[in-house]
């Protein structure tokens, strides 16, 4: 049974987004790492660059799939988690602790129209 | 079998050799009559062996390999089937292998008639107008179809068709052409048996639409019923059908992509025709047209004047896909299975294709979660074991297989179950085989819920145990300098 955190919002394509001042940290959930497998690469945009509302901003690559990222929210990416670089095999470690990218939010309502725990633990079951 | 890694240069000992030269009879000397600056200054490293060491050598890697030569294989969207001796003895006569590529083709009448010939015979198999045999391989068919496509929407001005639908069950292959060759991918859902869902495609079918890719069966081994439908219904918005040939085998002499509806096809000669799989290629990909497409077939193509074959070019061609006619050596193989089979013993194969999958599934299904049921065709998937409990994976039950003798079934493919086993079996094994195999993953599924650790450890027989799959995509070895660095 994979794990989701209550204080996170979700979208149906499995990345999470937890929101501190306009700053949204996104990553995979526990389900989505489970069910890709070990992860070999991750790819991702630089700082500086824009991501938009469900349009893609980088792939996790893992030995049995290829995956699209598909960013939850709008905004300007200002880091990336460097270390997934080296060793993109942290995000199956704990996908809760090993983020993927930080993006200033644009649009913070678009955080409210994410799924809550409970809703998205509803489309894991399914 | 034993541990055999060597490369033939660790075997090399100075002034060891297993040939002797003959007398140099010519009166020439290469060393005087050379000029200086083109002389070697440095000795070619060549690896210096007796006869036996060379044979020992190369045998001992031979034993390495798995094949269809060694044993089942049932690799699920493959089609792994035997591949008979007698296409071997005809494409290596002589008076083939022989030519030449620019000699006049008034001097390669016989080859150029087997192209000929191989194209009707296709087109008859596919119930389509035409076909090139020039393209290279099944993807490179795909592109050379999709080409075929756009051309046929320019040539009609119709220049905003730029989208294909691909489903989302479809073969990697498909919307990584589609991309390759300049038009833009849209997925249609797929019903939960791996079907297009009509309600989820109609509202794609707009005036961007160059066309639709599609393979039926489809990539769960399931007949796509509603072909019919789907077929008129994106003919009516102007679009094309396009027949990924990749699960043909079922349908051979049975159903005809050309009745179905389809436009434009692309066979895969080294699945459906019993050529080669070997070491990347060569494959081939013949692509066939219906009637109206069969002006922008690609350069050159072989046609019949009189009662000779002539190489020519078409004025509405797409241009030229390939180096001269494609990969001949496979098309006279898969030349050499058509003859062999015959009309009747073409027909067989879909159907015998057909049984052996559903055996197999049939037999199975009490230990394999079966996501679908119903009669499948060629190929069926199972979504691992039932028995989830035991930690078990895919991945293990694979591996497991490999101890047993087999090779393993395309395994995490397709991705819409998360424990994939995609089986298929082909026309050619026998009962006894299916049999084997059938008690072998029983025996597997009996050995994952009472000793799971076993399984999970697998293989143990095999020359190479467990592989860390993780490293060996993150840093893979891929030459021996560097394995003999990693080592130090």
């Amino acid at each position: 049974m994979s794990k989701i955190l209550e204080n996170l919002r979700y979208s149906d394509s499995h990345e999470w987004v937890k929101v501190d001042g306009d700053i949204a940290t996104i990553g995979i959930s526990d389900y989505a790492q489970h069910a890709l497998g070990n992860i070999v690469y991750v790819d991702m945009p630089e700082v500086g660059d824009e991501v938009e509302a469900g349009e893609d901003f980088g792939a996790v690559e893992s030995v049995k799939a290829a995956s699209d990222l598909v960013s939850p929210v709008s905004g300007e990416v200002v880091e990336i988690n460097e270390a997934l670089e080296d060793e993109p095999g942290l995000v199956n470690t704990d996908a809760f602790e090993n983020w993927i990218i930080k993006v200033r939010l644009s649009d913070a309502a678009e955080v409210d129209a994410l799924l809550d725990a409970a809703a998205y633990a509803k489309i894991c079951e399914e | 079998m034993k541990y055999y890694d060597k490369v033939i240069f660790e075997l090399s000992r100075p002034g060891r050799k297993g040939y002797e030269l003959p007398v140099n009879t010519f009166g020439v000397d290469g060393e005087k009559t050379i000029p200086a600056d083109l002389m070697r200054q440095a000795p070619l490293e060549l690896p210096e062996v007796s006869e036996p060491d060379v044979v020992r050598h190369y045998t001992n890697l031979s034993m390495k390999n798995f094949g269809v030569d060694t044993g089942f294989y049932p690799l699920g969207s493959c089609t792994m089937k035997y591949n008979p001796k007698i296409n071997e003895e005809l494409c290596n006569l002589p008076q083939f292998t022989g030519l030449h590529p620019l000699q006049d083709a008034e001097t390669a009448q016989g080859a150029l008639e087997l192209y000929y010939n191989l194209q009707h015979a296709l087109s008859s198999l596919a119930g389509l107008a035409e076909f090139t045999l020039n393209p290279f391989a099944g993807a490179h068919g795909e592109l050379t179809g999709l080409m075929i496509m756009r051309q046929y929407h320019a040539s009609r001005g119709d220049n905003k068709r730029i989208k294909v639908i691909v489903p989302d069950s479809a073969h990697g292959t498909n919307p990584a052409s589609a991309m390759v060759a300049g038009l833009e991918v849209v997925e249609v859902k797929s019903r939960p048996n791996g079907s297009i869902d009509i309600e989820d495609l109609k509202p794609l079918l707009d005036d961007t639409i160059a066309g639709i890719m599609m393979t039926n069966p489809n990539t769960l081994g399931m007949f796509e019923t509603e072909i019919v439908e789907i077929a008129k219904l994106v003919h009516e918005a102007g679009g094309l059908l396009y027949y990924d040939g990749a699960n043909l085998n079922p349908m051979l002499g049975k159903v005809r992509p050309g009745d179905m509806g389809f436009d434009i096809m692309h066979i895969n000669l080294h699945k459906t025709f019993s050529t080669p799989h070997g070491g990347g290629g060569p494959g081939s990909g013949p692509v066939g047209v219906a009637e109206h497409l069969v002006e922008f077939l690609p350069n050159p193509r072989v046609k019949k004047v009189g009662d000779k074959f002539v190489v020519m070019n078409g004025d509405n061609s797409l241009g030229s896909i390939s180096t001269f006619l494609g990969n001949f050596g496979v098309m006279m193989r898969a030349y050499a299975y058509i003859l062999t089979l015959g009309k009747e013993g073409i027909r067989n194969v879909g159907p015998m294709a057909t049984l052996n999958a559903n055996y197999i599934k049939e037999s199975l299904k009490d230990d394999y979660l079966l996501p679908i049921e119903g009669v499948c065709k060629h190929e069926f998937v199972f979504d691992g074991l039932k028995d989830k409990s035991t930690g078990v994976t895919t991945l293990n039950v694979a591996k497991r297989l490999l101890d047993y003798g087999f090779h393993a079934p395309t395994i995490y493919f397709p991705l819409l179950f998360h424990e994939s086993m995609m089986i298929e079996p082909t026309e050619t094994e026998s009962l006894e085989t299916l049999d084997e195999f059938i008690e072998v993953l029983h025996k597997v599924a009996k050995e994952a819920r009472e000793t799971p650790e076993l399984v999970k450890e697998a293989p143990v027989t095999t020359q190479v145990r467990k592989l860390d799959e993780t490293k060996a995509a993150t840093s893979p070895v891929l030459n021996y300098k560097t394995l003999k660095e990693n080592a130090q």
